[in-house]
C-alpha cells in the first residue's frame, strides 16, 4: 500500500493517468463498492464548490467511506485565525485521507507536504484542479475510444481558464492537436503555446468561431467567458455572443464530435444544444463521480 | 608606515575569513540581507562602486574570523550571479570559487503572487530553476513563474 497526494495534473506520468482511467471505467460498470469501508474522509472546503463537493462526497459514500469536514471556511477555526498548517494537521489526525479546496494558490502542495495522511486537491484558486483534467480525459476517452491524435478545439476564456490549460498538459502524452478559438482579451497564454511548441504540438490560433472550425473537430471544450475579465462591459457583451454555440452550427459536424464544458454554463451553449447527439456536457459531469472514486482509491492506495 | 597606508592595511588585510568579490553593484545590500551580516558580530567591511576591470564597478565585502557552508553562499548566486568566494586563512587566499546557484531556492525570494499560499501562512518559500540561464524560478506552491528581473527577497 502506498499513499500518493493529486496535487497537480502534472505529476502524474502517462501511464499512471491510464491507469486511473482504467479504474474509472471499473467504477463506471458499478460505482458502489465497499471500498472505503472503515475510512474516514477529511472534505475541507476552504471556499464553496458545491458540484465539486458533491461529487467528492458522493464518491466516497458509494465507496462505503464516511466524511468529515467542511463545506465554506466560515464555519472551520480558519474564521478564528488559525493557519492552513493548524487545521491540515488536526484534520490528518483524524481522516484517512484529505480532499480539500481552498481560495489560495498552491494551498494543496503545501497541505501535502505537512499532512501525514495523502491530500487530493480539489481546487486550488485558478491553480490546478486535477480531479477536473481526470473527468476531461475520462468523458474524451470514452466517446472518442481513445485519446490519441485528436482534434481538441478550446473555445471561450482560454486566458484565465485553469480547465483548459490542465488539459492542455495532459493531452500531451496523447500526440493531440489543438484549435485555441478566443477573444484577444482572452485568448491562450505565451507560456503554453510555448509548451506546445516545445513539444512538437499543432496548434492554430484564431478568433473566428464558425463552422469550418467545429467541421474539423473531435472535441469541441467550450469554457464560460466571464463579465468580471473585462474592463470594458461593452466588448464583454460583444464577445459573450460570438462565442456561443448553437445547435445549427453543429450541422456538418464529424459524428463522433462532443461538445464539453466544465459547467457551470451561462450563455456559451444556447439551449438548442442539449437535444443534440453532440451534447455531451452532463455525463461529462457524472463521469466526475467515477474518476474521483479511482482518484480516492489511488490516493489511499487502494 | 604612515597613518594613511596603515588604515589602508586594516580595511585590506584579512588574516582569516571569507571576502565575497565581483558583486554587482546594485545588489550588495541584497547580498549582505540574504547573508544576514548585518546581525553579524564578526569584523565586517563593505566596499561598494570598487574599480573593476571585468565589471567596470563591483561591491565587495569582507567577513573576518567567519566559515560559512557554500549552500548558504551559494543563496547570494540569485542577485550576484558571477560573485566570487575568496576563502583566507593566514592572510593567503586557500580556497577561491564563483558562487553556484542551486536548483532550488528555498526561503530566500519571495512569491510574486499576491494570492499564493506562502504569502499567507508562516512558512518558507521554494523556488525551483527552470532554466540553464537561471533567469526563471518557478514557485512549488502555485506553480507562478518569476524573473529574475522581477525577484523580491524574502
Amino acid at each position: 500500500m502506498q499513499n500518493r497526494n493529486l496535487v497537480s495534473i502534472s505529476d502524474l506520468t502517462k501511464d499512471e493517468i491510464l491507469a486511473l482511467l482504467k479504474r474509472a471505467k471499473e467504477f463506471e460498470k458499478n460505482p458502489n463498492q465497499h471500498i472505503l469501508d472503515g475510512k474516514v474522509v477529511g472534505s475541507l472546503f476552504f471556499e464553496p464548490s458545491t458540484r465539486t463537493r458533491l461529487s467528492f462526497e458522493t464518491a466516497v459514500n458509494r465507496l462505503g467511506g464516511r466524511v468529515i469536514g467542511f463545506s465554506d471556511a466560515r464555519t472551520s477555526s480558519q474564521s478564528k485565525g488559525e493557519t492552513l498548517k493548524d487545521t491540515i494537521m488536526m484534520v490528518a489526525n483524524y481522516a484517512d485521507l484529505i480532499v480539500m479546496r481552498h481560495p489560495l494558490e498552491g494551498a494543496a502542495r503545501y497541505a501535502s507536504e505537512i499532512s501525514k495522511v495523502p491530500v487530493v486537491n480539489a481546487g486550488d484558486g485558478s491553480n490546478q484542479h486535477p480531479s477536473q483534467t481526470m473527468l476531461d480525459l475520462y468523458t474524451i476517452y470514452q466517446t472518442q475510444g481513445t485519446l490519441e491524435n485528436l482534434t481538441i478545439t478550446m473555445v471561450g476564456d482560454l486566458k484565465y481558464g485553469r480547465t483548459v490549460h490542465s488539459l492542455l498538459e495532459a493531452m500531451h502524452f496523447f500526440n493531440p492537436k489543438f484549435i485555441f478559438v478566443a477573444c484577444d482579451e482572452l485568448k491562450m497564454p505565451e507560456q503554453y503555446k510555448e509548451y506546445c511548441k516545445e513539444l512538437g504540438i499543432e496548434y492554430e490560433e484564431t478568433r473566428e468561431f464558425n463552422e469550418e472550425i467545429i467541421n474539423k473537430t473531435d472535441i469541441l471544450y467550450m469554457t464560460r467567458v466571464q463579465r468580471e475579465r473585462f474592463s470594458d462591459l461593452m466588448e464583454y457583451e460583444r464577445v459573450k455572443n460570438i462565442y456561443t454555440l448553437t445547435a445549427s452550427m453543429l450541422k456538418g459536424c464529424k459524428p463522433n464530435l462532443r461538445v464539453l464544458h466544465p459547467l457551470p454554463r451561462v450563455t456559451e451553449i444556447a439551449q438548442d444544444v442539449d437535444n443534440t447527439p453532440q451534447a455531451y456536457y452532463f455525463e461529462q459531469a457524472l463521469n466526475g463521480l467515477y474518476t474521483r472514486e479511482a482518484i480516492i482509491c489511488r490516493a489511499l492506495g487502494l | 608606515m604612515t597613518i594613511e597606508t596603515k588604515k589602508e592595511l586594516a580595511v585590506a588585510a584579512l588574516q582569516n575569513g571569507i571576502v565575497i568579490d565581483h558583486i554587482p553593484c546594485n545588489s550588495l545590500f541584497k547580498v549582505v540581507n540574504i547573508l544576514g551580516i548585518q546581525n553579524m558580530e564578526n569584523g565586517v567591511f563593505i566596499g561598494n562602486n570598487l574599480s573593476s576591470r571585468s565589471m567596470g564597478r563591483k561591491g565587495l565585502i569582507k567577513i573576518a574570523d567567519i566559515n560559512l557552508p557554500k549552500e548558504t553562499l551559494n543563496r547570494i548566486a540569485v542577485v550576484a550571479p558571477n560573485a566570487v568566494i575568496n576563502i583566507i586563512k593566514d592572510y593567503a587566499v586557500v580556497d577561491k570559487h564563483k558562487v553556484e546557484l542551486p536548483e532550488d531556492l528555498v526561503d530566500i525570494i519571495k512569491c510574486n503572487n499576491p494570492k499564493c499560499i506562502s504569502n499567507n501562512e508562516p512558512m518558507a518559500t521554494h523556488f525551483h530553476v527552470i532554466d540553464e540561464e537561471a533567469n526563471h524560478f518557478k514557485c512549488r506552491y502555485c506553480e507562478r513563474i518569476v524573473a529574475r528581473e522581477e525577484v523580491v527577497l524574502k
